[in-house]
Parts: structure tokens; sequence; C-alpha cells
């Protein structure tokens, strides 16, 4: 082996006896430190992840959607508009949505009733997403019964139970007819809940948006680009769930490198004066110390993202699960597709590696510059 | 055995494994948009605009239908009930990027 690598190789073997002498100091720095690069990087890989699906799916909801504005609040619009709507000039299709929150008293779940005209939907029956059929307890051919506007409940048969794969937009809905919709929530004829709206040329979306506002002046457009806006600001560095476990994540990681960064102990600054009176250089000693902190962070580091990536991609991030959950009953299962940003590994390796060597070096750099005799008497 | 080998060994299985998770992410991205598929199918069939991913509110459970001042939604003294309001920031209307909003006529 070439002597200068051999040096690093000897310096490197002394650095690890000199870790492996604090053995249970040590492993339970790199413990936190790991523990503190885990939850970092599974919000990280999460949020990510979450942030592509969002886009992702949603690239295909409708351009706009027009909501009726009563008193300030959402109200049904008539369907007289739905032609109005569609004789603008850039307009490919108006599709009157109806659909409703179903609010189930014997599981305490709120769910999302929408109509579908689809041929496939037998008379009577639903479609349930897989969040209903696990907090019912029902499969495909059950019966359940729905409590209507006047008390009376509906039984109504399940004929599918839409795919697991889909969970994260629809876990749960319930597709029923338009006229069962109706019955359900005594839904006057002549209205639905909003009206979805296709162009044919995205870039015209804010001159059809002016002009259904011009027509009619309670309505409320939502563009696509907004809806995409919100869950880009849901799941934004700045806002959000981020701030919460990042900040706090954040925090103990600097308490923890500040803790390092204050100094020595007694015991290292009479190990660094040993070695200096023993012919050590300075440079040799901050060699010393630079590979005990690399060993420890990019230990720390390379553990802390491989737990994280298995936690979010092949258990489904669930140790959030009860931060997202809230006070919902009804929570989707989803195994979310791995989105790795490059850029985010990078700034996640320099935040938590480089402050923590950085940390080790600066106390013994000036351990190394006092003198040895001093060093051993302190 | 060296430590330094030891250690060398332990630092380049924990790098392979650093790769194989970069390799793992990058062939399940490229089979990503068949197992979207259901779901993108789902939005476009029936129209759908949010996740389902909160689901105790109104607000929560469609943040983008919802009011701009969804928290005070069921009357102007209702603050926020739900843990998962406090994770959603409220989206960003007006943005300097949005498109200027719809001119509203006067009335006469």
């Amino acid at each position: 082996m070439r002597p200068p690598l051999q040096r690093y190789r000897n310096i490197l073997d002394f650095a690890l006896s000199s870790l492996l002498r604090r053995k249970g100091r040590n492993l339970a720095l790199i413990s936190v430190y790991t523990l503190v690069v885990f939850v970092i990087a599974s919000l990280v890989f999460f949020v990510q992840a979450l942030k592509r699906e969002a886009h992702e799916l949603l690239a295909q909801a409708p351009d706009m959607v027009v909501q009726r504005m009563v008193a300030g609040r959402h109200d049904p619009v008539p369907l007289a508009q739905v032609e109005a709507i569609r004789s603008i000039r850039g307009v490919d299709g108006v599709q009157a949505r109806l659909w409703g929150y179903y609010y189930d008293p014997v599981f305490g779940g709120n769910l999302t009733v929408l109509a579908t005209e689809d041929p496939a939907l037998a008379p009577d029956a639903i479609w349930i997403g897989q969040g209903v059929a696990r907090s019912m307890r029902v499969r495909e051919g059950d019966l359940i019964p729905l409590r209507g506007y006047d008390g009376q409940s509906t039984l109504f048969s399940i004929q599918k139970v839409l795919p697991e794969s889909s969970e994260l937009v629809s876990s749960d809905l319930v597709l029923m007819a338009p006229k069962d919709v109706r019955a359900l929530f005594h839904f006057p004829e002549g209205l639905a809940t909003d009206l979805a709206i296709q162009a044919g040329n995205p870039r015209e979306l804010p001159t059809i948006a002016t002009k259904i506002v011009e027509l009619y002046p309670d309505s409320r457009p939502i563009l696509k680009s907004e809806i995409l806006r919100t869950y880009e600001a849901v799941f934004d560095w700045r806002g959000g769930l981020m701030v919460v476990v990042l900040g706090s994540a954040v925090l103990s990681f600097i308490i923890f490198a500040w803790d390092k960064a204050t100094g020595l102990s007694a015991e290292e600054r009479k190990e660094i004066g040993v070695l200096k009176s023993l012919g050590w250089e300075s440079s040799d000693v901050l060699l010393l110390k630079f590979w005990e902190g690399t060993v420890i962070s990019v230990t720390a580091f390379l553990s802390g993202v491989l737990l994280a990536y298995a936690h979010v991609f092949f258990f489904s991030a669930s140790l959030f699960e009860h931060a997202l959950k809230g006070w919902s009953v009804l929570f989707p299962r989803f195994r979310l597709i791995p989105a790795l940003d490059g850029y985010q590994l990078t700034v996640l390796f320099f935040l938590t590696v480089l402050p923590y060597t950085a940390a080790t070096l600066v106390p013994s750099w000036r351990a190394a510059t006092v003198d040895p005799d001093a060093a051993m008497r302190s | 055995m060296r430590k330094s080998t030891l250690c060398l060994a332990v630092t380049g299985a924990l790098s392979a494994l650093f790769l194989a998770m970069l390799v793992h992410a990058r062939t399940q991205e490229r089979t990503a948009a068949s197992r979207r598929q259901p779901s993108a199918e789902l939005v476009k069939q029936l129209g759908l605009t949010d996740l389902c991913l909160f689901t105790e509110a109104r607000y929560t459970r469609h943040p983008a239908m919802a009011d701009r001042h969804a928290a005070f939604q069921d009357h102007p003294m209702a603050l926020d009930h739900f843990p998962s309001g406090s994770l959603l920031a409220p989206p960003a209307f007006p943005s300097p990027h949005a498109p200027p909003p719809p001119a509203v006529p006067e009335h006469p």
C-alpha cells in the first residue's frame, strides 16, 4: 500500500480505537443521529412522493370547477347554466357533478357520495372505496343501509369495491346512480353540486373564467392550476406537515450538534496533549478528529436514509399515520411510489453530515493548538 | 482483521445499499404510470379534484374545493376543530404567479 494511504488507514485505525474506548457514549450518539436523519429523511421522502402523486393524478382533474356562492357559502348550481357555459368559445365540455358528504352514525366516518352515470352500475347498487369496505366490514354482494334525509334507511347492494391501487383517490367514495343521490339527500331536480369544465386550450381558462363570472356573478371558478397549487401549499417546505415535524427534528439536531461543538471532555483534551507530546502534529490530530466525525456522521446518514426509505415505501410511513389520521375514522391505506429527488438528498447530506463534522473539528482544533504540557495539565 | 478494514467494509455495504435504493426508486418510477392508471382513470372519469387523505371534515377532505376561510366556514366564531387543520396551510390565494382573477362587473 502507498505510504500516504497507509498513513490515513493508520489514523483511521486509531480513530476507531478511540471511538471504541467510549463505546457506550458513541453508540448512543450514532443512535440519536440516525434517528434524527431517519425522521427528516422519512418526511422528505413522504412529502415528495405525495406531492408527485398529487401532481400526476390531479393532472387528470377537470380543467375548471365552477361553484355557486350564496351568502358566502357553496350552494347547488342550476343545471340551466350548463348549456350557457358550454356555448362559451373554448369550452369543450361541461359535466354537472352531483356529490355530497354522508356521515355514517354507526362507525362515525364521513363518506363522499358521488353520482356516476357509468352503465356498468346496476340499479339500486353502489360501488364503494376500500376504506369504506374496511370501516364497515363489508364486501362485494353485501347490503348496506344508508340513512336518508327523512331518517329512513335505504338498502344498497355493493356491486363493486374499487381497486386497492386507487385508494389514494377513492378510499371514502360511495358511487351511486344520480337518482339515488337525489333520493338520499332530497337533492332537488335541476340542480347540481358544481360544474366540471374541460377546455380545449388550457391557456384560455382565465378568459373562460372571466366570461363565466360575467355571465353568473355569484359563481366561483376554481382552475386546475389552483387545485394543484393547493396541494403544493399543503406539502410545502414552509407550511403544513413539513414545518410541524421538520421543526422539531431540526431543533433536536441543532441542540445535539451544539452540545458536541461546545467543547471536548477533559479526557479528550488530555489525549490530544499526549498525542502532541508524542510527536503528532496539529494536522494529524485534526485528521484523527475528522475521521471520528466522518465515521459517525456517514454511518448515521446512510443508516437513517435507508431506514427512512424502507419506512416510507415498504411500510407505508406507518409512523406518520397517527399525525395524518387526526380525528378521521376512515383512513386510506396506500403504498407510495418512490419519488427521490437528488437535490433533496444532497441538501439532506449537507445539512446533517457537514455541520456535525465541522462541530467536531472546531473544538479539536482549539485543543490541538494549545501547548501539549498545558493540555495534559488541564 | 484491522479495524479500518471492518469499518470500510461496513461503509461499503451501506453505500451499496444506498445505490440499490436509488436503483429501486428508479425502477419503481418506470412502472409508476401503469400503477397510477386505475387512480388516474377514476380521477378523469368522475372528475375528482382532491386526494383522499384527511376525511374528518369537508374542508380537509376537499381542500381544493373548500371555502377560502375554511377553518371558520361553519360560522364566524368556529375555530378549527381538527389536528389536520393545523397541518393544512391555506391555499396561496392570490399568488403572484397566478393568472389575474376574473373581473366581476360592477352593479349598474
